[in-house]
């Protein structure tokens, strides 16, 4: 427990509480607001807090307005084809949103595919991809499966008899649909909101590959590493995210904790099918919206098979070079991954089942605060993390290491395994919440002591449940690349995200970025795979807040 | 609004192949309370909702006051349904959940108000219309739910296991309260239960169903009294079966051959399926029809056999006793024990019954 708080309290809430008192401290440390004064001041800061903000809510709106219909019908239609489309339909999960803006550019930017058709055709061209445009275009396509889920999950399990006593009551058809299945679904929906919310104003990818710099994470980023730790507006811009993080993060509370009662699970909702006409227009409206979020993923695929692609409809000359340059000639990038990532994985495990056990079989005063500090990863963007990090572990040698913290990769592991702690946390509390207590006690009253019980009956019941969240654990870290880009101390150190990074920053090097990009996509939707799995029918969960 | 009759004509549903209920006639007359009856999944449920409109029936037709209502969607019904589960909406306040009906029919917000405070007035949760239905107990949940179905005056109020998620004693309350709402009221009632004690005590009529058709409907001691087969008589309250065959019908008595060779004198009773010497039928007797007594008491005539104790036990208002009979267990239960001799196991005993209290039922057909 001492031990737990203390890994918690070192990793997560310091570095935090380090950056919030910089930003609001002077040189003689004394409380002040003046580099929030400052802050507000400049009109760049102003404009960066805006369009975060603004994009956000549009990335959430636009996600919405293609995720709803989806997850209606997904939810209540039975027709030919469903596996297929709730296939489909997580996969733009298993892209990560910065090569997706690189791919979408070769399709849809100022030079991609359409744009090209259109001059040609009509003389025009659609600036899709510029500025923020491009940035809310791109999240909103990576983003809007987190709702979709969300949201599927919600209405599949209102009781049925929730809308049968309204339509008893003389209730029925749209009216029906806003009375009561909407208000009963909105959990999920805010749950699935929330979270696109949080990612897309945290996603630093995306704007960094678009070379669009007016938002507070990309200003964050590039306060720190340009200027220097010692620049006091980066911390502020770093608290203004958090402060946007958490402010959705209460403003979505109300509607979260209705969640738990609205749910009966008495009988399953009626599941209509669909046939004939009806069916064809909803694979076609269907089709068309999985069609363009998966845009990215045959952009990028036929990217890493090219040699030249630029100002033209598809690459001029093909090659497998690009495959050979990073698995054979810098092959450090995927394997580096591996290992960071399963690593996080592991203690991702540990630190979750330890955390989940000490809330719901002991009475330890101060396991609530262990909790609260545990989900707060859910509110830090990974950039605020990482300037915390680089401000703490900076300049000193941590015992055992015989170096600072942030010239070792294993600062990238420990970002990781934080990060995601709150959903592995989530994945073995849940798991072994559904082990009563009586089985356990059970076992104890037939002779098997504490460690036998736990070895013998709640390892094999949780099991499932702590892989599946090791594996949320692992991909979503095999992606992740805004506390990458601050925290790798060498080129050498890297990940694959990092790799891309690097790569598509040239033109030459886009081929090869485009590879890596295949290779963890491929990574990811293996993990993914595993994830359906383990999790089975219920695999949207493990995309819940 | 008027509370209305229902018929069912030879209602028939099925799941696949699966006759879920098969050829079922039914008549609750205006103001009745009416109790289907059966074992779980016996196709009560599956009744009543396709009365509620929410299930097709596959055949036959369902009448309302002499209108067939088989393609009326559920919200044109009018019927009233408290579900088992009471679906109260757990986003709506328990005034908003009972106002729901009547905004749905656009009644004027005024009486919508005075209406929805009167329905939880009779419902006794007065001062609880600004509360959540999570922030209730399972009772008042339970009459929220009803509240919120009388308020909008349905023409027949359907009932699915209402008080199967309340504890015992809150059970018996509700019980009497329900039925005192419903007397008060006139309304068509139809109660969805598998509990023969509630069917009893609250039904002016009962059907009794096991494996989607109607066994027997009548009163509720017509149907005690004189069960129409041997799973009725098994079904409501407990019954001592035994293997007969019928030696011999006369106008007034049959006489009847138990499986050990005795044969029995049994006035005829007002009977349902005529019944010819060589049928193999069973003989009922209800265990508080029993009496024991002392092996060597031969003060009484009548029928008797001996046996000897194999389990009692006390319980106050009565004493059940389990008593093997030539290899055979027989139930007897004993009321007001107080000052009589309590048999313990093993003891030996004379059990004697008078015949009008023996009932000949036929077997039901597998």
């Amino acid at each position: 427990m001492a031990l737990l708080l203390a890994i918690l309290i070192a990793f997560i809430l310091y570095p935090v509480l380090r950056v919030l008192w910089i930003s609001l401290s002077d040189d003689q440390s004394n409380l002040t607001l003046l580099h929030f004064a400052n802050f507000f001041r400049r009109p760049l800061f102003r404009e960066a807090l805006w369009n975060t903000l603004s994009s956000g809510l549009l990335v959430v709106a636009f996600s919405a307005l293609l995720a709803l219909p989806l997850a209606y019908v997904l939810a209540r239609y039975e027709f030919r084809g469903k596996i297929l489309l709730q296939t489909a339909a997580t996969l733009p999960l298993v892209i990560p949103p910065f090569v997706g803006a690189v791919a979408l550019q070769l399709i849809l930017g100022r030079s991609g595919m359409v744009n090209l058709l259109l001059l040609d055709w009509f003389g025009i061209s659609i600036p899709f991809m510029e500025g923020l445009t491009g940035v809310v275009l791109v999240q909103t396509l990576h983003f809007f499966p987190f709702i979709l889920l969300n949201t599927v999950v919600s209405l599949a399990n209102i009781d049925s008899s929730l809308e049968e006593a309204a339509q008893n009551l003389g209730c029925h058809g749209l009216r029906l649909f806003r009375r009561v299945t909407l208000p009963l679904m909105l959990p999920g929906f805010i749950a699935g909101s929330l979270l696109t919310f949080i990612r897309a104003i945290d996603d630093l990818g995306t704007p960094l590959m678009l070379n669009y710099k007016n938002l507070l994470a990309p200003q964050a980023y590039l306060r720190i590493t340009t200027i220097g730790m010692d620049d006091v507006d980066g911390y502020v811009v770093c608290v203004a995210l958090v402060v946007l993080s958490l402010a959705a993060l209460l403003a979505a509370r109300k509607y979260l904790s209705l969640a738990e009662y609205a749910t009966l699970q008495r009988a399953a909702p009626v599941i209509r099918k669909l046939q004939g006409k009806t069916m064809v227009i909803v694979w076609l409206v269907i089709g068309l919206v999985l069609g363009t979020s998966l845009l990215p993923h045959i952009g990028i695929v036929v990217l890493s098979f090219a040699k030249v692609w630029s100002f033209s409809l598809l690459p001029s000359t093909y090659t497998l070079g690009n495959y050979h340059e990073i698995l054979f000639r810098v092959p450090h990038f995927v394997i580096n991954t591996l290992i960071y990532t399963l690593l996080a994985a592991a203690l991702d495990i540990v630190l979750g089942a330890s955390i989940a056990f000490l809330l719901l079989r002991t009475r330890v005063p101060g396991r609530n605060f262990l909790d609260a500090i545990a989900t707060t990863p859910l509110a830090i963007p990974g950039v605020v993390l990482a300037v915390g990090y680089l401000r703490v572990f900076h300049g000193w040698d941590f015992p055992g290491l015989g170096a600072p913290l942030t010239s070792s990769w294993l600062i990238l592991v420990i970002a990781y395994t934080m990060r995601r702690l709150p959903y592995t946390v989530r994945a073995c509390y849940a798991a072994l919440q559904q082990v009563h207590v009586s089985l356990e006690e059970s076992a104890q009253n037939l002779g098997a002591n504490r460690l036998r019980t736990f070895i013998k009956i709640t390892l094999p019941m949780i099991g499932g449940g702590l892989i599946a969240g090791g594996l949320i654990a692992f991909i979503t870290s095999c992606v992740e690349l805004a506390s990458t880009i601050m925290l790798v101390p060498r080129i050498e150190l890297g990940p694959i995200s990092y790799g891309i990074y690097l790569y598509m920053q040239s033109p030459l090097g886009r081929g090869a970025g485009a590879a890596l990009g295949v290779v963890a996509i491929i990574i990811v939707s293996a993990g993914t795979y595993l994830t359906h799995r383990i999790f089975g029918g219920r695999a949207g969960s493990a995309f819940r807040i | 609004m008027q509370a209305a009759e229902v018929r069912l004509e030879k209602v028939g549903k099925r799941y696949g192949d699966q006759w879920v209920v098969r050829n079922v006639d039914l008549h609750i007359r205006r103001g009745e309370f009416f109790t289907l009856l059966g074992p779980s999944g016996c196709g009560k449920t599956t009744l009543l909702r396709m009365i509620a409109g929410f299930a097709q029936p596959d055949e036959g037709v369902v009448y309302f006051d002499g209108q067939a209502v088989n393609h009326v969607p559920p919200w044109r019904r009018d019927v009233g349904l408290v579900f088992q589960s009471y679906a109260l909406w757990p986003h709506l306040s328990v005034f908003d959940n009972v106002a729901f009906g009547l905004r749905e029919r656009k009644v004027p917000r005024d009486e919508i108000g005075r209406r929805v405070h009167a329905a939880l007035d009779q419902v006794e949760l007065k001062g609880t219309e600004a509360r959540r239905p999570s922030q209730l107990s399972g009772g008042q949940q339970q009459r929220v739910a009803l509240a919120r179905t009388l308020v909008i005056q349905p023409r027949v109020l359907l009932l699915d296991e209402p008080l199967s998620n309340l504890d015992a004693k809150l059970r018996v309350e509700m019980r009497l309260e329900l039925q005192k709402l419903q007397r008060d009221l006139g309304l068509t009632t139809i109660y969805v239960t598998h509990d023969q004690e509630e069917a009893l005590a609250l039904s002016t009529r009962i059907a009794v169903i096991n494996h989607g058709e109607v066994v027997q409907q009548g009163e509720p001691r017509a149907i005690y009294e004189q069960p129409s087969n041997d799973f009725v008589a098994g079904f409501i309250g407990q019954a001592n079966l035994l293997p007969a065959t019928i030696d011999q019908v006369s106008n007034h008595s049959l006489w009847v051959t138990v499986e050990n060779g005795v044969t029995i004198e049994i006035p005829m009773p007002s009977s349902f399926t005529p019944l010819r010497a060589g049928d193999a039928v069973r003989l009922s007797v209800r265990p508080e029809a029993i009496e024991i007594r002392e092996p060597s008491d031969h003060a009484s005539g009548g029928n008797w056999v001996s046996g000897k104790i194999a389990a009692s036990a006390y319980q106050g208002a009565f004493v059940e006793y389990e008593i093997t009979v030539a290899g055979k267990s027989f139930k007897a239960r004993v009321a007001n024990p107080k000052g009589k001799t309590l048999y313990q196991r093993g003891d030996e005993v004379r059990l004697s019954f008078a015949a009008e209290d023996l009932v000949v039922v036929p077997k039901a057909l597998e």
